[in-house]
């Protein structure tokens, strides 16, 4: 391989994921597997011997896969309405959708209980107003469950990464195409699907790797009679302590993940086309006819529905007491009831998480905007073999990671296993592939020779990119900076294992709140939860803001 | 270093310090498997000086890898002897409780059937449909719960009992919180009455209620052989640079000061008689008289293959 010119560029990431992923990573591998410098081969013998374990392998590809496809099928209407129309609130409507998000598994499934459980609001009028003996929906434990929650938590992510790539296609293409007489599905399936297919994949591929991974939604939704490899590994690390069995179905995972990056990587290199992008909000229109109007009513009454009304049921438990209406839950939540050296008050809590998660954005967003440069930039082996690296953190077990941190960076000057920064470290490594993931179509569609151009008529480099490369990313960008700054204030599993319990954040006071008994333990749990997903739109009403600062 | 649960008062923390001359520094590491997983991981750095948590399931994997100091507390002898699973006191018993069946007191009011008084009565057809376990593969209540199915029912007996409970629609939910606050009749939309807690629960409930209640809504289950006692200890890692300042942590924690506070924040009883119990305690919380106990080492052998066998008989 002839070394890239590019390859100093990148240099700042390889060391963050050397230091803070590989490092880690390989250290727990080595110590589980060959513990006393010899392989344990017992321990994984049940690997092969029986059929369990493809069966756990088995079951968690399809089910990723088929929640993906539901996911794009159900989103991509939407992101249609949202790249091609302008309508009042539709800044505020984006920013709900992402907000399931950093909902903790625990808390979306106490939304849809109030919802569709057996004593939920669509089951209780069905046998009340109805006259009917039997619920109507029975979800609990089913397979049904946890493909709706993970198309709940997914949506935003086809929305956004396609809405906003769509935005950006030029209107005229089509409309030429429809003068020079191709029907309306023609012109779509010929000129703008092929355009948008980059987009969608991208948000595919992620939207995969999350329901891969699904750890969670799969545990609690699901119930015991459905694991993922997650799961598995989870029951292994944890709970038998069979470290060796975790450590091969990590790697299984991670190889697993690795085959599919590097499919996906060579499908993207091949389909991306580069145009000349217009600026978000030229080809906007307003609704017109009545048709449109009712298709775009129909597309919001979904997500009302699907993502909307989960999140209503929540913030009304927050303030139904026992005797009706009430704050005393967000008063409760003010109290140090027996003086511990534990409690969070709420804004402590709030500081925290949105401190952790500005840390994780900033770092997410250079490191992700280095490696997109990259990426964009080069077209050789290099590029090829690294961007399924780049991606690598979103597809490993946040137990084994946590883990890893525990004995690999034990030591001066890497001692960092109680240090305030890991958590956003932490956060920062899950969220820099979707910034990646999020600016890379847009980089890619960026035509070389504008820039070449604007050189040759005597721009410098920082003009060029002030006025040719930033306009058209910004936008990307502010995807990007929105998922990190989500990850990062919904993240549980890896911050667990580095928060200091004197500075937890909100997710983690909501689980602390739900693992004593008390109704008002869990109203607490309920309100913290609204704080929560208040905190979050502001933050990205902020970030939002900001897009326009500068 | 401890787990997710620990809590403790902030004054007395801050005036043990003073004595000490020393800061504390608290570690969370997650519940108490992955805690302990964590500190024989790091045993050839420890992250802490002392480790609280381990309780008697896991107690023979923490002295299996040998990541404890031995130390004869001068305050061992206040504690029962009950209570001290490790005679090379390396592992400190520090608290107490047991696992065992809280049911919703109105529910059964309202339908006039009588509580359950036992394992057995949950298998019975009245009680169809009316009870929710956790799953021992991935929540410690439920491992107790299939260690007192154990210890009741004999190794040869627990499985078919496990499967009666099965004919008899039992919901096996994967932790405490989607059991307690999903499926239990107290929380909003649960349907169903009976739930594997701990004894402390109702006291929780009281200190935990919107409005004053002079009346727990719920209660234990300790009948004979059915509840499981957890027991846990603390001890001084080895390796700690800190073995005088460590020590003298160790009998703070047994030491009636820091006793008297583990009931209302950690919901466990104190293993120091001497430490005086909160009025909800003595008035609300109970202790079952003949709690099951299995010995240590059996569930070091055992565990896998039971929770093995459980699965492939409930779940599959």
């Amino acid at each position: 391989m002839r070394l890239n010119r590019h390859i100093p560029l990148v240099v700042p990431v390889l060391l963050f994921l050397g230091i803070f992923y590989f490092y880690p990573l390989i250290s727990i591998l080595l110590m589980s597997i060959v513990p006393q410098g010899s392989l344990e081969i017992g321990k994984l013998y049940k690997l092969i011997s029986s059929g369990y374990y493809a069966g756990v392998l088995w079951f968690t590809t399809w089910q990723a896969a088929l929640s993906t496809l539901l996911t794009v099928i159900i989103a991509l209407p939407s992101a249609y309405i949202f790249a091609r129309y302008d309508f009042k609130g539709k800044a505020l409507i984006q920013n709900l959708t992402t907000i399931p998000f950093v909902l903790p598994t625990v808390v979306t499934a106490a939304g849809f209980q109030a919802l569709l459980g057996p004593r939920g609001i669509v089951n209780s009028v069905w046998i009340d107003l109805f006259n009917h003996e039997q619920a109507l929906i029975r979800i609990d434990q089913t397979f049904w469950f946890f493909l709706l929650a993970h198309i709940f938590y997914n949506f935003t992510v086809v929305l956004r990464i396609v809405g906003g790539f769509w935005s950006r296609l030029p209107g005229n293409l089509l409309e030429a195409a429809q003068l020079l007489g191709a029907s309306r599905f023609r012109a779509f399936a010929t000129i703008t699907m092929p355009l948008l297919m980059p987009a969608i994949l991208a948000a595919a591929l992620l939207v995969f790797i999350f329901c891969f991974t699904s750890f969670g939604v799969v545990l609690i939704l699901g119930g015991p009679r459905y694991a993922t490899v997650e799961v598995e590994i989870y029951r292994q690390a944890l709970h038998l302590f069979n470290l060796p069995m975790a450590s091969a179905l990590a790697l299984i995972q991670i190889f697993f993940t690795l085959g599919l990056m590097v499919f996906y990587t060579r499908l993207e290199r091949k389909i991306s086309i580069s145009l000349i992008m217009q600026r978000s909000d030229e080809g906007a229109k307003k609704f017109s006819s009545t048709g449109t109007r009712l298709w775009a009513s129909v597309n919001f009454l979904i997500m009302a529905l699907l993502l909307g009304a989960p999140m209503v049921a929540l913030i009304t438990q927050s303030f139904l007491g026992e005797e009706g209406l009430s704050l005393v839950y967000y008063m409760s939540l003010l109290e140090n009831r027996t003086g511990s050296i534990l409690y969070v008050a709420p804004i402590k809590a709030i500081a925290n998480s949105v401190g952790y998660a500005l840390g994780a954005t900033m770092i997410a967003l250079v490191l992700g905007w280095i490696g997109a440069n990259f990426l964009a930039k080069s077209k050789d082996r290099w590029a090829a073999c690294l961007d399924p690296v780049f991606m690598l953190p979103l597809s490993t077990s946040a137990i084994t990671l946590g883990f890893g941190f525990i004995i690999a960076l034990d030591e001066p000057p890497l001692n960092l296993r109680t240090s305030i920064l890991l958590p956003a470290v932490a956060h920062a490594m899950v969220a820099f592939p979707f910034v990646i993931r999020g600016i890379l179509p847009a980089l890619r569609s960026l035509p070389r020779n504008l820039s070449d151009a604007a050189a040759m008529l005597g721009a410098s480099p920082l003009k060029i990119w002030l006025t040719i490369e930033w306009p058209l990313l910004r936008r990307a960008l502010l995807v990007g900076a929105v998922f990190a700054f989500a990850i990062s204030m919904g993240e549980f599993g890896a911050t667990v294992f580095v928060v200091r319990p004197q500075t937890p954040t909100m997710p983690l006071a909501i689980f602390r709140y739900l693992s004593h008994p008390g109704s008002l333990n869990y109203g607490m749990a309920m309100a913290m939860s609204s704080l929560l997903m208040i905190t979050t739109a502001v933050g990205f009403l902020f970030l939002e803001k900001l897009r326009y600062k500068i | 270093m401890t787990h997710d649960s620990f809590a403790v008062n902030e004054d007395l923390l801050s005036q043990f310090e003073k004595e000490l001359g020393y800061k504390l520094k608290i570690l969370k590491s997650g519940d108490a498997g992955a805690a302990l997983n964590q500190a024989i991981l790091s045993k050839k750095n420890p992250l802490a000086d002392v480790f609280f948590g381990v309780d008697n399931t896991f107690m023979s994997r923490a002295l299996a890898a040998d990541i404890f100091e031995p130390y004869v507390s001068p305050l061992l002898e206040r504690i029962p002897d009950r209570l001290k699973l490790d005679p090379s006191n390396r592992l400190l018993p520090v608290s107490y409780g047991d696992v065992c069946l809280n049911y919703d007191i109105a529910w059964f009011n309202q339908k006039g059937l009588r509580p359950p008084q036992g394992l057995a009565d949950l298998i019975r057809p009245a009680y169809k449909s009316l009870t929710v376990v956790q799953n021992p593969a991935t929540s410690s209540p439920g491992l107790a719960f299939l260690f007192t199915t154990i210890g009741t029912y004999g190794q040869d007996g627990f499985l078919d009992y496990w499967s009666k409970l099965r004919g008899n629609d039992v919901y096996v939910a994967n932790g405490w919180s989607e059991a307690y606050y999903g499926k239990f009749t107290r929380a909003r939309g649960g349907t169903r009455p009976i739930v594997v807690s701990y004894a402390s629960s109702p006291a929780a409930e009281i200190f935990y209620s919107e409005k004053k209640l002079q009346k727990a809504p719920t209660a234990a289950v300790l009948s004979s052989g059915s509840a499981y006692r957890q027991i846990e200890f603390a001890g001084i890692l080895r390796g700690t640079t800190k073995l005088a300042q460590a020590q003298k942590l160790i009998d703070f924690m047994l030491s009636p000061g820091f006793q008297k506070e583990i009931p209302l924040h950690m919901w466990v009883f104190p293993a120091n008689p001497q430490a005086s119990l909160p009025d909800i305690f003595v008035n609300h919380a109970k202790q079952s008289q003949k709690p099951v106990m299995l010995s240590p080492q059996l569930i070091q052998d055992k565990r896998e293959h039971w929770i093995e066998a459980w699965t492939e008989r409930v779940l599959r």
